[in-house]
């Protein structure tokens, strides 16, 4: 039996953030309505790869490598009491090294990169692990404030065991100046929260003479409400 | 351990978007039997301006109001320049719910956008049910605002259910 406690308070950002403009007219005015958790939320889609195939490696496309910094990121699935979140479906996506999206509304004006489409699909195994292959994305302006530019980031979309666990966040990048000055990453107000949003630089996910690593581990709602034995 | 921090989807989601997710009839679901519905509607914000970025995804039992037990029941759908979804699916099946409970058939909804730090989930129940009136959440709800949880049946086989993420008429948003 799984429950998916609510997060903790200052660990998530408000709906309502006015840093960042484009929450004015879309968070909603009235609080939700809190509902126990039926069927509805702790079930979820079954995703398996034979039905949506995985694609870890974003660094080359059509054959061709992309340009820029190859690098490794991987990390970790875990639920609330640290267990691994086995066969999540993480969904990947990101601007290219020179900090654009292959979007049509991306006008920022950088070079699109014809060997790179910036997504990849893949699932946690046994252990919560998952890994991609991809490029360093750039940083890229938005017209958020009058010089604004979104820290380098992945966007990172999971489905777990509930549909309460159903989460997108963003990856930031160790060292970055942007990132105090970034109100989507700013909005979260708990520094430890903000804190677990930036990788980690880890050589453990290095390959001698070709990318360096990158840690990310990611925890879902969640926790075993029935405590097993096998619980280290 | 603390949950990691939920994040805009931002404007450029639509790298991951498969546009056939949008009908549930796909793969092996084609050969379900059931009654197959279109869900649709309108994403407005505050000031009713369409929201033509919006990623939306509908989590939902079968017919025989299962989950995921021969019926696969996700679908995921960008909103058009006009703040249009448009799902094809079947009808879902009344849900067991907490404790002797049954839930009346209903699908719910996750929208994801630039502007929302976290997705907004809601349902959409079908107007013209009778189990409606002793469904356990919908209970929840205050009775003035339960009509825009209720998907209206606009043409035959065509479900209609409007979000407008802020002001007059505000969706009621369930946090799950």
């Amino acid at each position: 039996m799984t429950e998916f406690p609510r997060p903790a308070a200052g660990s998530w950002p408000p709906m309502n953030s006015p840093g960042y403009g484009s929450t004015r007219k879309r968070h909603a005015l009235h609080p939700p309505i809190i509902i126990p958790h039926t069927l509805s939320e702790t079930s979820a889609p079954r995703f398996t790869p034979s039905a949506y195939p995985a694609h870890a490696d974003m660094s080359v496309h059509e054959g061709q490598a992309a340009m820029g910094e190859r690098i490794i990121v991987g990390g970790r699935v875990l639920d609330e009491d640290g267990r691994p979140v086995r066969g999540a479906m993480l969904e990947i996506w990101q601007a290219n090294a020179a900090g654009r999206y292959h979007h049509v509304r991306d006008q920022h004006d950088a070079p699109l990169d014809p060997h790179f489409a910036g997504s990849a699909r893949v699932f946690s195994d046994d252990e919560g692990r998952w890994q991609i292959t991809t490029i360093k994305p750039g940083a890229y302006p938005w017209g958020n404030h009058a010089k604004a530019w979104r820290p380098v980031h992945i966007h990172f979309g999971l489905h777990g065991q509930g549909f309460a666990q159903r989460m997108i966040t963003q990856m930031y990048f160790p060292g970055d100046p942007l990132l105090p000055l970034d109100p989507v990453f700013m909005a979260t107000p708990d520094a430890a929260a903000r804190e677990r949003l930036i990788a980690k630089f880890d050589l453990d996910y290095a390959v001698e003479n070709w990318a360096l690593g990158y840690r990310f581990d990611i925890v879902l709602r969640g926790r075993n409400a029935t405590p097993m034995e096998d619980h280290k | 351990m603390t949950t990691t921090a939920s994040q805009t989807a931002g404007p450029y989601w639509h790298i991951i978007d498969h546009p056939e997710w949008a009908d549930l009839r796909r793969g092996e679901n084609a050969a379900m039997a059931g009654t197959t519905i279109t869900l649709t509607g309108q994403i407005t914000d505050g000031d009713g301006t369409p929201c033509g970025d919006a990623m939306v995804e509908i989590w939902q039992a079968g017919p025989d109001g299962a989950y995921e037990a021969g019926f696969h029941g996700f679908g995921r759908c960008a909103s058009d320049d006009q703040g249009r979804f448009r799902f094809t699916t079947l009808k879902p099946g009344p849900v067991p719910g907490p404790g002797n409970s049954l839930q009346a058939p209903h699908i719910t909804l996750a929208v994801f956008a630039r502007g929302l730090m976290n997705h907004v989930t809601t349902r959409a129940y079908f107007a013209d049910e009778p189990l409606n009136e002793a469904d356990p959440i919908l209970a929840l709800v205050p009775e003035a605002r339960r009509p825009t949880m209720l998907a209206r049946e606009t043409a035959p086989g065509v479900w209609t259910l409007d979000i407008r993420l802020q002001g007059a008429d505000e969706t009621v948003f369930l946090d799950i």
